[in-house]
Protein backbone atom coordinates (compact mmCIF):
# COMPACT_ATOMS: atom_id res chain seq x y z
CA UNK A 1 0.00 0.00 0.00
CA UNK A 2 1.31 3.47 -0.74
CA UNK A 3 2.23 5.34 2.35
CA UNK A 4 0.08 8.35 3.21
CA UNK A 5 -0.05 12.11 3.03
CA UNK A 6 -0.55 13.92 6.69
CA UNK A 7 -1.74 17.41 6.55
CA UNK A 8 -1.29 19.77 9.83
CA UNK A 9 -4.44 21.23 10.03
CA UNK A 10 -4.23 25.08 11.27
CA UNK A 11 -6.84 26.88 13.70
CA UNK A 12 -6.95 29.56 15.70
CA UNK A 13 -9.52 30.85 18.05
CA UNK A 14 -11.75 28.07 17.02
CA UNK A 15 -11.93 28.45 13.74
CA UNK A 16 -10.30 26.54 11.10
CA UNK A 17 -7.20 28.75 8.77
CA UNK A 18 -7.91 29.16 4.87
CA UNK A 19 -4.60 27.53 4.54
CA UNK A 20 -6.04 23.93 5.93
CA UNK A 21 -8.30 23.98 2.85
CA UNK A 22 -5.58 25.27 0.32
CA UNK A 23 -3.77 22.57 1.93
CA UNK A 24 -6.38 20.00 1.69
CA UNK A 25 -7.41 21.03 -2.14
CA UNK A 26 -3.54 20.57 -3.36
CA UNK A 27 -3.04 17.43 -0.72
CA UNK A 28 -6.30 16.27 -2.59
CA UNK A 29 -4.49 15.93 -5.93
CA UNK A 30 -1.36 15.04 -5.07
CA UNK A 31 -2.85 11.84 -3.14
CA UNK A 32 -5.05 10.62 -6.45
CA UNK A 33 -1.93 11.46 -8.25
CA UNK A 34 0.39 9.26 -6.22
CA UNK A 35 -2.64 6.43 -5.27
CA UNK A 36 -2.08 7.58 -1.10
CA UNK A 37 -4.47 8.03 1.19
CA UNK A 38 -4.75 11.85 2.62
CA UNK A 39 -4.78 12.10 6.44
CA UNK A 40 -5.57 15.23 8.46
CA UNK A 41 -3.71 15.95 11.98
CA UNK A 42 -6.00 18.05 13.85
CA UNK A 43 -3.97 18.87 17.36
CA UNK A 44 -4.98 21.14 20.26
CA UNK A 45 -7.09 21.79 22.91
CA UNK A 46 -10.70 22.18 22.10
CA UNK A 47 -10.05 20.79 18.46
CA UNK A 48 -12.14 17.70 18.19
CA UNK A 49 -15.08 19.37 16.95
CA UNK A 50 -13.72 21.14 13.98
CA UNK A 51 -12.89 17.43 12.42
CA UNK A 52 -16.33 17.23 10.40
CA UNK A 53 -15.17 20.49 8.09
CA UNK A 54 -12.37 18.40 7.12
CA UNK A 55 -14.15 16.25 4.35
CA UNK A 56 -11.58 16.40 1.91
CA UNK A 57 -9.24 14.14 3.59
CA UNK A 58 -9.75 10.06 4.08
CA UNK A 59 -8.82 10.58 7.85
CA UNK A 60 -8.38 12.99 10.47
CA UNK A 61 -6.56 11.75 13.27
CA UNK A 62 -7.27 14.03 16.81
CA UNK A 63 -5.09 14.76 19.40
CA UNK A 64 -7.07 16.93 21.75
CA UNK A 65 -5.87 17.33 25.19
CA UNK A 66 -5.92 20.42 27.80
CA UNK A 67 -1.97 21.26 27.74
CA UNK A 68 -2.40 21.82 23.74
CA UNK A 69 -3.24 25.31 23.98
CA UNK A 70 -1.63 26.85 20.83
CA UNK A 71 1.30 23.99 21.45
CA UNK A 72 5.02 25.51 20.62
CA UNK A 73 6.86 24.16 17.63
CA UNK A 74 9.01 21.60 19.76
CA UNK A 75 5.71 20.14 20.50
CA UNK A 76 3.76 19.94 17.69
CA UNK A 77 6.49 18.77 16.21
CA UNK A 78 6.91 15.51 18.71
CA UNK A 79 2.94 15.22 18.12
CA UNK A 80 3.55 14.89 14.40
CA UNK A 81 6.24 12.52 14.85
CA UNK A 82 4.50 10.03 16.66
CA UNK A 83 1.65 10.27 13.90
CA UNK A 84 3.87 9.73 11.52
CA UNK A 85 5.76 6.52 12.69
CA UNK A 86 2.16 5.10 13.67
CA UNK A 87 0.72 5.78 10.26
CA UNK A 88 3.58 5.62 7.95
CA UNK A 89 3.34 8.79 6.36
CA UNK A 90 5.72 10.00 3.86
CA UNK A 91 4.85 13.56 2.67
CA UNK A 92 3.85 15.78 5.50
CA UNK A 93 2.29 19.16 4.79
CA UNK A 94 2.65 22.26 7.07
CA UNK A 95 1.59 25.77 6.86
CA UNK A 96 4.18 28.81 6.03
CA UNK A 97 2.30 30.44 8.29
CA UNK A 98 3.26 32.44 11.39
CA UNK A 99 1.54 29.56 13.32
CA UNK A 100 3.12 26.88 12.06
CA UNK A 101 6.49 28.34 11.73
CA UNK A 102 9.16 25.71 13.16
CA UNK A 103 7.00 23.26 13.03
CA UNK A 104 8.53 21.43 9.90
CA UNK A 105 11.96 22.54 10.64
CA UNK A 106 11.71 20.94 14.31
CA UNK A 107 10.35 17.53 12.54
CA UNK A 108 13.11 17.58 9.85
CA UNK A 109 15.32 17.87 12.04
CA UNK A 110 14.74 15.64 14.41
CA UNK A 111 13.29 13.05 11.58
CA UNK A 112 16.13 13.61 9.49
CA UNK A 113 12.79 13.77 6.40
CA UNK A 114 13.89 16.98 4.68
CA UNK A 115 11.72 19.95 4.46
CA UNK A 116 10.94 22.33 1.76
CA UNK A 117 9.86 25.90 2.85
CA UNK A 118 8.09 28.41 0.76
CA UNK A 119 6.24 26.06 -1.58
CA UNK A 120 3.56 27.43 -4.28
CA UNK A 121 3.29 24.52 -6.31
CA UNK A 122 3.33 20.40 -6.12
CA UNK A 123 3.39 17.98 -9.09
CA UNK A 124 4.24 14.35 -9.15
CA UNK A 125 6.33 12.93 -11.81
CA UNK A 126 7.50 9.54 -11.57
CA UNK A 127 6.64 8.98 -7.92
CA UNK A 128 8.54 11.45 -6.81
CA UNK A 129 7.60 14.88 -5.76
CA UNK A 130 8.13 18.17 -7.11
CA UNK A 131 8.22 21.29 -4.92
CA UNK A 132 8.52 24.80 -6.49
CA UNK A 133 9.34 27.52 -4.49
CA UNK A 134 9.54 30.90 -4.45
CA UNK A 135 12.92 32.55 -2.68
CA UNK A 136 14.47 35.93 -2.20
CA UNK A 137 11.74 37.91 -1.83
CA UNK A 138 9.89 36.09 -5.02
CA UNK A 139 12.51 37.29 -7.58
CA UNK A 140 14.00 33.56 -7.25
CA UNK A 141 12.18 30.22 -8.05
CA UNK A 142 13.59 26.47 -7.08
CA UNK A 143 12.23 23.26 -8.17
CA UNK A 144 13.58 20.56 -5.69
CA UNK A 145 12.75 17.45 -6.11
CA UNK A 146 11.46 14.50 -2.83
CA UNK A 147 12.45 11.36 -4.25
CA UNK A 148 9.74 8.16 -3.57
CA UNK A 149 7.84 11.56 -2.46
CA UNK A 150 8.67 11.53 1.43
CA UNK A 151 9.70 15.46 3.18
CA UNK A 152 8.00 17.73 4.36
CA UNK A 153 6.56 20.77 2.21
CA UNK A 154 5.65 24.18 3.86
CA UNK A 155 3.28 25.54 1.75
CA UNK A 156 2.97 29.15 1.13
CA UNK A 157 -0.58 30.80 2.06
CA UNK A 158 -2.63 31.96 -1.19
CA UNK A 159 -0.66 29.70 -3.21
CA UNK A 160 -3.36 27.22 -3.56
CA UNK A 161 -7.29 27.63 -4.23
CA UNK A 162 -9.29 27.31 -0.48
CA UNK A 163 -12.41 25.69 -2.58
CA UNK A 164 -10.66 22.68 -3.76
CA UNK A 165 -10.30 21.50 -0.20
CA UNK A 166 -13.86 22.17 1.36
CA UNK A 167 -15.58 18.79 1.38
CA UNK A 168 -19.17 18.43 3.07
CA UNK A 169 -18.15 14.79 3.47
CA UNK A 170 -17.84 13.50 6.55
CA UNK A 171 -14.35 12.25 7.16
CA UNK A 172 -13.42 9.10 8.71
CA UNK A 173 -12.70 10.64 12.16
CA UNK A 174 -9.76 9.00 14.94
CA UNK A 175 -8.86 9.84 18.38
CA UNK A 176 -5.42 9.90 18.97
CA UNK A 177 -3.68 9.46 22.14
CA UNK A 178 -0.50 10.90 22.03
CA UNK A 179 2.07 10.92 24.92
CA UNK A 180 4.24 14.97 24.74
CA UNK A 181 5.68 16.36 27.44
CA UNK A 182 4.06 19.17 29.22
CA UNK A 183 5.22 22.29 27.03
CA UNK A 184 7.35 24.62 29.00
CA UNK A 185 5.87 27.54 26.94
CA UNK A 186 2.77 28.47 27.75
CA UNK A 187 -0.07 30.60 26.44
CA UNK A 188 -1.15 33.27 28.29
CA UNK A 189 -4.13 35.74 25.99
CA UNK A 190 -4.66 37.29 22.97
CA UNK A 191 -3.49 40.66 21.95
CA UNK A 192 -6.25 42.05 19.49
CA UNK A 193 -5.39 44.94 16.62
CA UNK A 194 -6.67 48.63 18.16
CA UNK A 195 -9.63 49.57 17.27
CA UNK A 196 -10.59 52.92 16.42
CA UNK A 197 -8.42 53.31 13.24
CA UNK A 198 -9.53 53.22 9.39
CA UNK A 199 -10.46 49.50 8.44
CA UNK A 200 -8.49 49.23 5.48
CA UNK A 201 -10.26 45.93 4.70
CA UNK A 202 -13.56 47.87 4.10
CA UNK A 203 -12.24 50.31 1.49
CA UNK A 204 -12.53 50.44 -2.17
CA UNK A 205 -9.54 52.04 -2.74
CA UNK A 206 -6.35 51.84 -1.13
CA UNK A 207 -2.44 53.30 -1.90
CA UNK A 208 0.09 51.38 -0.43
CA UNK A 209 2.92 52.40 0.44
CA UNK A 210 6.33 50.45 0.93
CA UNK A 211 10.28 50.94 1.36
CA UNK A 212 10.33 52.90 -2.03
CA UNK A 213 8.48 56.03 0.01
CA UNK A 214 12.00 56.82 1.50
CA UNK A 215 10.92 59.10 4.50
CA UNK A 216 8.10 59.45 7.11
CA UNK A 217 7.72 62.93 5.71
CA UNK A 218 6.73 61.28 2.11
CA UNK A 219 3.31 59.38 3.48
CA UNK A 220 1.44 62.95 3.61
CA UNK A 221 2.10 62.73 -0.53
CA UNK A 222 -0.18 59.39 -0.12
CA UNK A 223 -2.40 60.55 1.97
CA UNK A 224 -3.69 63.57 -0.60
CA UNK A 225 -3.26 60.51 -3.28
CA UNK A 226 -5.58 58.93 -1.44
CA UNK A 227 -8.36 61.10 -0.11
CA UNK A 228 -8.60 62.27 -3.97
CA UNK A 229 -9.00 58.71 -4.51
CA UNK A 230 -11.92 58.31 -1.67
CA UNK A 231 -9.36 55.60 -0.03
CA UNK A 232 -7.10 55.48 2.66
CA UNK A 233 -3.58 54.45 2.82
CA UNK A 234 -2.04 51.76 3.69
CA UNK A 235 1.37 49.90 3.48
CA UNK A 236 3.85 47.02 3.68
CA UNK A 237 6.02 45.67 6.85
CA UNK A 238 9.15 47.76 6.65
CA UNK A 239 6.82 50.84 6.36
CA UNK A 240 5.24 49.82 9.81
CA UNK A 241 8.34 48.63 11.84
CA UNK A 242 9.27 51.95 10.92
CA UNK A 243 6.60 53.83 13.17
CA UNK A 244 5.06 55.52 9.64
CA UNK A 245 2.03 54.40 9.47
CA UNK A 246 0.22 52.15 12.57
CA UNK A 247 0.13 48.10 12.41
CA UNK A 248 -3.62 48.77 11.88
CA UNK A 249 -2.40 49.51 8.00
CA UNK A 250 -0.16 46.76 7.52
CA UNK A 251 -1.10 44.52 4.66
CA UNK A 252 0.42 41.16 4.29
CA UNK A 253 1.19 38.13 6.55
CA UNK A 254 1.28 38.92 9.60
CA UNK A 255 -1.05 42.39 8.64
CA UNK A 256 -3.99 42.83 7.19
CA UNK A 257 -5.90 40.34 3.95
CA UNK A 258 -7.13 43.05 1.80
CA UNK A 259 -9.05 42.79 -1.53
CA UNK A 260 -10.09 46.63 -2.53
CA UNK A 261 -11.14 47.25 -6.08
CA UNK A 262 -8.21 49.13 -6.34
CA UNK A 263 -4.67 48.84 -5.12
CA UNK A 264 -1.83 50.74 -5.97
CA UNK A 265 1.18 50.07 -4.66
CA UNK A 266 4.52 52.59 -4.36
CA UNK A 267 7.53 51.69 -3.75
CA UNK A 268 6.84 47.93 -2.85
CA UNK A 269 9.07 45.12 -4.24
CA UNK A 270 6.57 42.73 -4.31
CA UNK A 271 7.59 40.12 -1.41
CA UNK A 272 5.49 36.91 -1.29
CA UNK A 273 4.71 37.98 2.25
CA UNK A 274 3.35 41.31 1.13
CA UNK A 275 1.27 39.78 -1.92
CA UNK A 276 -0.73 37.29 -0.04
CA UNK A 277 -2.29 40.33 1.94
CA UNK A 278 -3.32 42.07 -1.19
CA UNK A 279 -3.52 39.50 -4.59
CA UNK A 280 -7.10 39.47 -3.83
CA UNK A 281 -7.24 43.22 -4.59
CA UNK A 282 -9.60 43.66 -8.33
CA UNK A 283 -7.32 46.04 -10.12
CA UNK A 284 -3.36 46.19 -8.89
CA UNK A 285 -1.27 49.50 -10.15
CA UNK A 286 2.00 49.20 -9.53
CA UNK A 287 5.25 51.81 -9.56
CA UNK A 288 8.79 51.04 -8.97
CA UNK A 289 11.92 51.70 -9.93
CA UNK A 290 12.97 48.46 -10.25
CA UNK A 291 11.33 46.71 -13.93
CA UNK A 292 12.26 43.53 -12.12
CA UNK A 293 10.50 44.03 -9.26
CA UNK A 294 7.82 41.01 -8.47
CA UNK A 295 5.39 43.03 -7.64
CA UNK A 296 5.14 43.61 -11.41
CA UNK A 297 3.90 39.92 -11.43
CA UNK A 298 0.58 40.52 -9.94
CA UNK A 299 0.02 43.93 -11.49
CA UNK A 300 -1.85 44.60 -14.30
CA UNK A 301 -0.73 47.90 -14.66
CA UNK A 302 2.73 48.96 -13.88
CA UNK A 303 4.75 52.06 -13.91
CA UNK A 304 8.78 51.63 -13.88
CA UNK A 305 9.28 55.23 -12.48
CA UNK A 306 10.18 57.09 -9.23
CA UNK A 307 7.17 56.91 -6.68
CA UNK A 308 7.79 60.43 -5.58
CA UNK A 309 7.68 62.21 -8.87
CA UNK A 310 4.46 60.23 -9.98
CA UNK A 311 2.64 60.77 -6.88
CA UNK A 312 1.86 64.63 -6.71
CA UNK A 313 1.28 64.83 -10.48
CA UNK A 314 -1.50 62.30 -10.58
CA UNK A 315 -3.44 63.80 -7.26
CA UNK A 316 -3.21 67.12 -9.07
CA UNK A 317 -4.41 65.11 -12.10
CA UNK A 318 -7.67 64.04 -10.16
CA UNK A 319 -8.23 66.37 -8.61
CA UNK A 320 -8.89 68.57 -11.47
CA UNK A 321 -11.43 65.81 -12.31
CA UNK A 322 -13.71 65.91 -9.38
CA UNK A 323 -13.30 69.81 -10.16
CA UNK B 1 21.02 39.62 31.53
CA UNK B 2 23.01 37.12 29.25
CA UNK B 3 22.41 38.66 25.57
CA UNK B 4 23.22 36.95 22.83
CA UNK B 5 22.03 37.67 19.14
CA UNK B 6 22.84 34.98 16.31
CA UNK B 7 23.43 37.01 13.31
CA UNK B 8 23.47 35.59 9.41
CA UNK B 9 23.41 38.03 6.39
CA UNK B 10 21.37 37.16 3.32
CA UNK B 11 21.81 38.45 -0.25
CA UNK B 12 20.54 41.54 -1.15
CA UNK B 13 17.36 41.56 -3.20
CA UNK B 14 17.20 45.15 -4.44
CA UNK B 15 20.59 43.88 -6.59
CA UNK B 16 20.13 41.25 -9.44
CA UNK B 17 19.99 38.19 -8.63
CA UNK B 18 21.56 36.09 -11.15
CA UNK B 19 21.38 32.28 -11.53
CA UNK B 20 24.94 30.42 -11.60
CA UNK B 21 25.78 28.60 -14.58
CA UNK B 22 24.88 25.13 -12.93
CA UNK B 23 21.20 26.80 -12.62
CA UNK B 24 21.36 25.22 -8.87
CA UNK B 25 22.39 28.18 -6.96
CA UNK B 26 22.73 32.40 -7.07
CA UNK B 27 25.79 33.47 -8.94
CA UNK B 28 28.04 34.41 -6.21
CA UNK B 29 30.17 37.25 -8.34
CA UNK B 30 27.01 39.21 -8.51
CA UNK B 31 25.33 38.76 -5.13
CA UNK B 32 25.69 41.48 -2.47
CA UNK B 33 25.17 40.98 1.35
CA UNK B 34 23.50 42.49 4.49
CA UNK B 35 21.73 42.00 7.43
CA UNK B 36 18.16 40.72 6.60
CA UNK B 37 16.11 43.61 8.36
CA UNK B 38 15.15 40.83 10.77
CA UNK B 39 18.50 40.64 12.32
CA UNK B 40 18.46 43.99 12.21
CA UNK B 41 15.63 43.89 14.31
CA UNK B 42 17.06 41.31 16.52
CA UNK B 43 19.92 43.40 17.20
CA UNK B 44 17.85 46.47 18.27
CA UNK B 45 15.57 44.33 20.72
CA UNK B 46 18.35 43.19 22.54
CA UNK B 47 19.73 46.84 22.68
CA UNK B 48 17.07 47.62 24.47
CA UNK B 49 16.48 44.65 26.59
CA UNK B 50 20.39 45.48 28.09
CA UNK B 51 19.27 49.19 28.48
CA UNK B 52 16.34 48.16 30.32
CA UNK B 53 17.69 45.18 32.48
CA UNK B 54 21.55 45.71 31.97
CA UNK B 55 23.96 42.98 31.70
CA UNK B 56 26.26 41.65 28.54
CA UNK B 57 25.00 41.72 24.70
CA UNK B 58 27.68 39.05 22.80
CA UNK B 59 27.12 39.44 19.21
CA UNK B 60 27.61 35.79 17.17
CA UNK B 61 27.89 36.35 13.83
CA UNK B 62 28.73 33.40 10.66
CA UNK B 63 31.41 36.01 8.31
CA UNK B 64 30.21 36.67 4.89
CA UNK B 65 31.44 39.31 2.04
CA UNK B 66 31.28 42.63 3.46
CA UNK B 67 29.99 42.01 6.89
CA UNK B 68 32.96 43.69 9.04
CA UNK B 69 30.76 46.90 8.81
CA UNK B 70 27.73 45.90 10.25
CA UNK B 71 29.45 44.22 12.90
CA UNK B 72 30.95 47.59 13.63
CA UNK B 73 27.74 49.47 13.52
CA UNK B 74 26.77 46.94 15.83
CA UNK B 75 29.37 47.69 18.42
CA UNK B 76 28.87 51.49 17.61
CA UNK B 77 25.38 50.72 19.08
CA UNK B 78 26.55 49.01 22.43
CA UNK B 79 27.10 45.79 21.95
CA UNK B 80 29.78 44.21 24.46
CA UNK B 81 31.23 41.74 22.02
CA UNK B 82 31.18 40.63 18.46
CA UNK B 83 32.40 37.29 17.48
CA UNK B 84 32.59 36.00 13.76
CA UNK B 85 32.64 32.34 13.21
CA UNK B 86 35.00 31.83 9.67
CA UNK B 87 35.68 29.14 7.76
CA UNK B 88 34.59 27.57 4.76
CA UNK B 89 30.91 28.41 4.90
CA UNK B 90 30.09 28.39 1.60
CA UNK B 91 26.63 28.00 1.19
CA UNK B 92 25.45 26.71 4.56
CA UNK B 93 22.31 25.67 4.91
CA UNK B 94 20.11 26.32 8.00
CA UNK B 95 20.62 23.44 9.90
CA UNK B 96 24.55 23.32 9.72
CA UNK B 97 24.37 27.08 11.02
CA UNK B 98 21.97 25.94 13.66
CA UNK B 99 24.84 23.41 14.75
CA UNK B 100 27.30 25.83 14.42
CA UNK B 101 25.52 28.63 16.46
CA UNK B 102 24.94 25.77 18.56
CA UNK B 103 28.20 24.95 18.91
CA UNK B 104 29.77 27.87 20.12
CA UNK B 105 26.94 28.82 22.18
CA UNK B 106 27.80 25.46 24.14
CA UNK B 107 31.50 26.55 24.65
CA UNK B 108 30.17 29.53 26.31
CA UNK B 109 28.51 27.96 28.83
CA UNK B 110 26.71 24.55 29.28
CA UNK B 111 24.49 25.11 30.46
CA UNK B 112 23.49 28.60 29.96
CA UNK B 113 22.84 30.27 33.15
CA UNK B 114 19.21 30.91 33.60
CA UNK B 115 19.24 34.97 32.58
CA UNK B 116 20.39 34.02 29.08
CA UNK B 117 18.32 35.28 26.00
CA UNK B 118 19.18 34.15 22.44
CA UNK B 119 18.00 36.43 19.67
CA UNK B 120 17.67 35.74 16.03
CA UNK B 121 16.08 36.28 12.99
CA UNK B 122 12.42 34.40 13.12
CA UNK B 123 13.14 33.32 9.66
CA UNK B 124 14.36 34.80 6.24
CA UNK B 125 14.05 34.64 2.60
CA UNK B 126 16.66 32.05 2.06
CA UNK B 127 15.55 29.45 4.73
CA UNK B 128 14.94 27.16 1.89
CA UNK B 129 15.50 24.18 4.36
CA UNK B 130 13.82 25.58 7.29
CA UNK B 131 14.25 28.19 9.84
CA UNK B 132 17.70 27.88 12.23
CA UNK B 133 16.23 29.36 15.91
CA UNK B 134 13.84 26.51 16.42
CA UNK B 135 16.31 23.58 15.57
CA UNK B 136 19.16 25.90 17.55
CA UNK B 137 16.44 25.74 20.28
CA UNK B 138 16.13 21.85 19.63
CA UNK B 139 19.44 21.30 19.75
CA UNK B 140 19.94 23.15 22.65
CA UNK B 141 17.63 21.87 24.65
CA UNK B 142 15.71 25.57 25.49
CA UNK B 143 12.51 26.57 24.43
CA UNK B 144 11.96 28.42 21.42
CA UNK B 145 9.02 31.08 20.19
CA UNK B 146 9.33 32.80 16.85
CA UNK B 147 7.77 35.38 14.99
CA UNK B 148 8.43 37.78 18.40
CA UNK B 149 7.22 41.60 18.10
CA UNK B 150 8.15 42.24 22.04
CA UNK B 151 10.24 41.32 24.95
CA UNK B 152 9.18 41.75 28.46
CA UNK B 153 11.64 39.30 31.09
CA UNK B 154 11.28 39.03 34.45
CA UNK B 155 12.86 37.00 36.57
CA UNK B 156 13.37 33.52 35.83
CA UNK B 157 10.65 34.01 32.64
CA UNK B 158 10.21 35.99 30.04
CA UNK B 159 6.66 37.08 28.29
CA UNK B 160 6.84 37.31 24.94
CA UNK B 161 4.44 38.73 21.97
CA UNK B 162 4.18 36.35 19.06
CA UNK B 163 2.50 37.70 15.54
CA UNK B 164 -0.48 35.69 14.21
CA UNK B 165 -2.27 37.17 11.27
CA UNK B 166 -4.53 39.54 10.73
CA UNK B 167 -3.11 41.99 13.20
CA UNK B 168 -3.82 39.38 16.33
CA UNK B 169 -1.27 39.04 18.12
CA UNK B 170 -0.76 36.11 21.14
CA UNK B 171 1.29 36.69 24.53
CA UNK B 172 3.49 33.45 25.51
CA UNK B 173 5.37 33.00 29.00
CA UNK B 174 8.76 30.64 28.63
CA UNK B 175 11.00 29.76 31.46
CA UNK B 176 14.91 30.99 30.76
CA UNK B 177 17.20 30.57 29.31
CA UNK B 178 15.44 30.60 25.68
CA UNK B 179 15.52 31.33 22.42
CA UNK B 180 13.57 33.93 20.28
CA UNK B 181 13.10 34.39 16.86
CA UNK B 182 12.74 38.38 16.95
CA UNK B 183 10.47 39.70 13.52
CA UNK B 184 10.14 43.09 15.06
CA UNK B 185 11.76 44.91 17.56
CA UNK B 186 9.56 46.97 20.08
CA UNK B 187 10.93 50.50 18.28
CA UNK B 188 12.85 51.00 14.76
CA UNK B 189 16.34 49.49 14.78
CA UNK B 190 18.37 52.77 16.09
CA UNK B 191 20.39 54.76 13.54
CA UNK B 192 24.34 55.42 14.55
CA UNK B 193 25.89 58.02 13.14
CA UNK B 194 29.04 56.94 10.77
CA UNK B 195 31.57 58.47 13.51
CA UNK B 196 30.58 56.74 16.16
CA UNK B 197 31.19 53.53 13.80
CA UNK B 198 34.38 54.85 12.75
CA UNK B 199 35.44 55.30 16.40
CA UNK B 200 34.35 51.44 17.00
CA UNK B 201 36.46 50.41 14.29
CA UNK B 202 40.02 52.14 16.18
CA UNK B 203 39.08 51.14 19.66
CA UNK B 204 37.06 47.56 19.18
CA UNK B 205 38.39 44.14 17.43
CA UNK B 206 36.09 41.72 16.39
CA UNK B 207 36.68 38.43 17.21
CA UNK B 208 37.36 35.15 15.26
CA UNK B 209 36.71 32.03 16.18
CA UNK B 210 37.63 29.16 13.25
CA UNK B 211 34.60 26.79 13.09
CA UNK B 212 34.61 23.80 10.47
CA UNK B 213 30.73 23.44 9.03
CA UNK B 214 29.43 19.93 10.01
CA UNK B 215 29.52 17.28 7.14
CA UNK B 216 25.60 18.11 6.55
CA UNK B 217 25.80 18.19 2.69
CA UNK B 218 22.43 19.03 0.72
CA UNK B 219 19.55 17.35 2.69
CA UNK B 220 18.22 17.22 -1.04
CA UNK B 221 19.15 18.24 -4.27
CA UNK B 222 18.00 21.65 -5.82
CA UNK B 223 16.66 20.21 -9.40
CA UNK B 224 16.86 23.54 -11.01
CA UNK B 225 16.47 27.79 -9.62
CA UNK B 226 15.08 30.14 -12.11
CA UNK B 227 13.75 33.52 -12.82
CA UNK B 228 9.35 33.97 -12.75
CA UNK B 229 8.04 33.72 -16.22
CA UNK B 230 7.33 37.17 -17.88
CA UNK B 231 4.02 35.91 -18.54
CA UNK B 232 1.16 37.76 -16.74
CA UNK B 233 3.62 40.33 -16.17
CA UNK B 234 1.84 43.61 -15.63
CA UNK B 235 1.40 45.65 -18.83
CA UNK B 236 3.97 48.66 -18.42
CA UNK B 237 2.66 52.24 -18.88
CA UNK B 238 5.42 54.69 -20.33
CA UNK B 239 6.52 58.47 -20.81
CA UNK B 240 6.79 61.02 -18.70
CA UNK B 241 5.25 61.41 -15.27
CA UNK B 242 2.29 63.80 -16.96
CA UNK B 243 1.64 60.99 -19.31
CA UNK B 244 1.56 58.33 -17.10
CA UNK B 245 -0.41 60.19 -15.02
CA UNK B 246 -2.89 61.08 -18.13
CA UNK B 247 -3.09 57.08 -18.60
CA UNK B 248 -3.62 55.84 -15.31
CA UNK B 249 -6.73 58.79 -14.85
CA UNK B 250 -8.14 56.98 -17.77
CA UNK B 251 -7.76 53.78 -17.03
CA UNK B 252 -9.34 54.43 -13.48
CA UNK B 253 -12.06 56.77 -15.52
CA UNK B 254 -12.75 53.60 -17.05
CA UNK B 255 -13.39 51.08 -13.76
CA UNK B 256 -15.34 53.68 -12.55
CA UNK B 257 -12.65 54.34 -9.68
CA UNK B 258 -12.92 57.93 -10.02
C1 LIG C 1 6.88 35.94 8.98
C2 LIG C 1 6.91 37.17 8.12
C3 LIG C 1 5.81 37.98 8.08
C4 LIG C 1 5.79 39.09 7.26
N1 LIG C 1 4.66 39.83 7.21
C5 LIG C 1 4.59 40.85 6.34
C6 LIG C 1 3.38 41.59 6.19
O1 LIG C 1 2.36 41.34 6.86
N2 LIG C 1 3.37 42.60 5.29
C7 LIG C 1 4.46 42.93 4.53
O2 LIG C 1 4.37 43.85 3.73
N3 LIG C 1 5.61 42.26 4.68
C8 LIG C 1 5.70 41.24 5.56
N4 LIG C 1 6.89 40.58 5.69
C9 LIG C 1 8.11 41.17 5.09
C10 LIG C 1 8.31 40.88 3.63
O3 LIG C 1 9.07 39.70 3.54
C11 LIG C 1 9.11 42.01 2.93
O4 LIG C 1 10.30 42.22 3.62
C12 LIG C 1 8.35 43.32 2.83
O5 LIG C 1 7.06 43.11 2.31
C13 LIG C 1 9.10 44.27 1.94
O6 LIG C 1 8.49 45.53 1.97
P1 LIG C 1 8.73 46.59 0.81
O7 LIG C 1 8.27 46.03 -0.48
O8 LIG C 1 8.12 47.87 1.25
O9 LIG C 1 10.30 46.81 0.85
P2 LIG C 1 11.43 46.32 -0.16
O10 LIG C 1 11.33 44.88 -0.42
O11 LIG C 1 12.69 46.88 0.36
O12 LIG C 1 11.05 47.05 -1.52
C14 LIG C 1 11.11 48.42 -1.72
C15 LIG C 1 10.83 48.62 -3.20
O13 LIG C 1 10.75 50.01 -3.47
C16 LIG C 1 11.34 50.28 -4.73
N5 LIG C 1 11.72 51.68 -4.72
C17 LIG C 1 12.73 52.29 -4.06
N6 LIG C 1 12.68 53.62 -4.26
C18 LIG C 1 11.61 53.85 -5.04
C19 LIG C 1 11.01 55.03 -5.59
N7 LIG C 1 11.52 56.23 -5.36
N8 LIG C 1 9.93 54.90 -6.36
C20 LIG C 1 9.38 53.68 -6.60
N9 LIG C 1 9.90 52.55 -6.11
C21 LIG C 1 10.99 52.63 -5.33
C22 LIG C 1 12.50 49.30 -4.81
O14 LIG C 1 12.82 49.04 -6.16
C23 LIG C 1 11.92 48.05 -4.11
O15 LIG C 1 11.31 47.18 -5.05
C24 LIG C 1 6.93 39.45 6.50
C25 LIG C 1 8.05 38.65 6.55
C26 LIG C 1 8.05 37.51 7.33
C27 LIG C 1 9.27 36.66 7.32
N1 LIG D 1 -1.31 23.77 13.14
C1 LIG D 1 -1.42 24.56 14.19
N2 LIG D 1 -2.63 24.83 14.70
C2 LIG D 1 -2.74 25.65 15.76
N3 LIG D 1 -1.69 26.24 16.35
C3 LIG D 1 -0.48 26.00 15.88
C4 LIG D 1 -0.28 25.15 14.78
N4 LIG D 1 1.04 25.09 14.52
C5 LIG D 1 1.63 25.88 15.43
N5 LIG D 1 0.73 26.43 16.25
C6 LIG D 1 0.99 27.43 17.26
O1 LIG D 1 1.96 28.33 16.78
C7 LIG D 1 2.89 28.64 17.81
C8 LIG D 1 4.25 28.09 17.50
O2 LIG D 1 5.15 29.03 17.96
P1 LIG D 1 6.69 28.94 17.63
O3 LIG D 1 7.26 28.51 18.92
O4 LIG D 1 7.03 30.31 17.20
O5 LIG D 1 6.86 27.96 16.53
C9 LIG D 1 2.35 28.05 19.03
O6 LIG D 1 1.53 28.97 19.65
C10 LIG D 1 1.59 26.88 18.47
O7 LIG D 1 0.60 26.47 19.32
Amino acid sequence: MSKGILILAEHLKGELSDITFEMLGAGRTLADALGAPLHVALVGRGSAGLASRLGAADKVFVVDKPELELPPAATMAAVLGSLIEKQQESLVLVGWTNLAMGVGSVLSARSGLPLVNFARALRVEDGAVVVTSQLFGGKIFSDVRLADGRGIVSVSSGAFPADAGRSEKAPAVEAVDVAVEAPKITFKKYVEPAAGDVDITKQTTLVAVGRGIQTQDNISMAEELAEALGGAVCGSRPVIDQGWLPLTRQVGKSGMSVKPRLYLALGISGAPEHVEGMQGSQMIVAVNTDAKAPIFDVAQYGVCADALEILPVLTEKIKARHG
Amino acid sequence: MNLFVLLKTVPDTVEELTVAADNKSLDAEWLRFKLSDADEHAVEQALLLKERAGGKLTVVALDAPELDDSLFTVLAKGADRVVKLAGDLGNLQSFSAAALFAAFLKGEADPPPADTLILLRSQAMDDLEGEIGPVLADCLGLPYVGVVTGVQPDGGTVTVTKEFAGGLRGEFALPTPAVLGIQSAEKPPRYVPIAKVRAAMKSAALETVDVTPPEAGARFPIEKMYKPEAAGRAEMLEGSPEEVADRLVELLAQQSLI
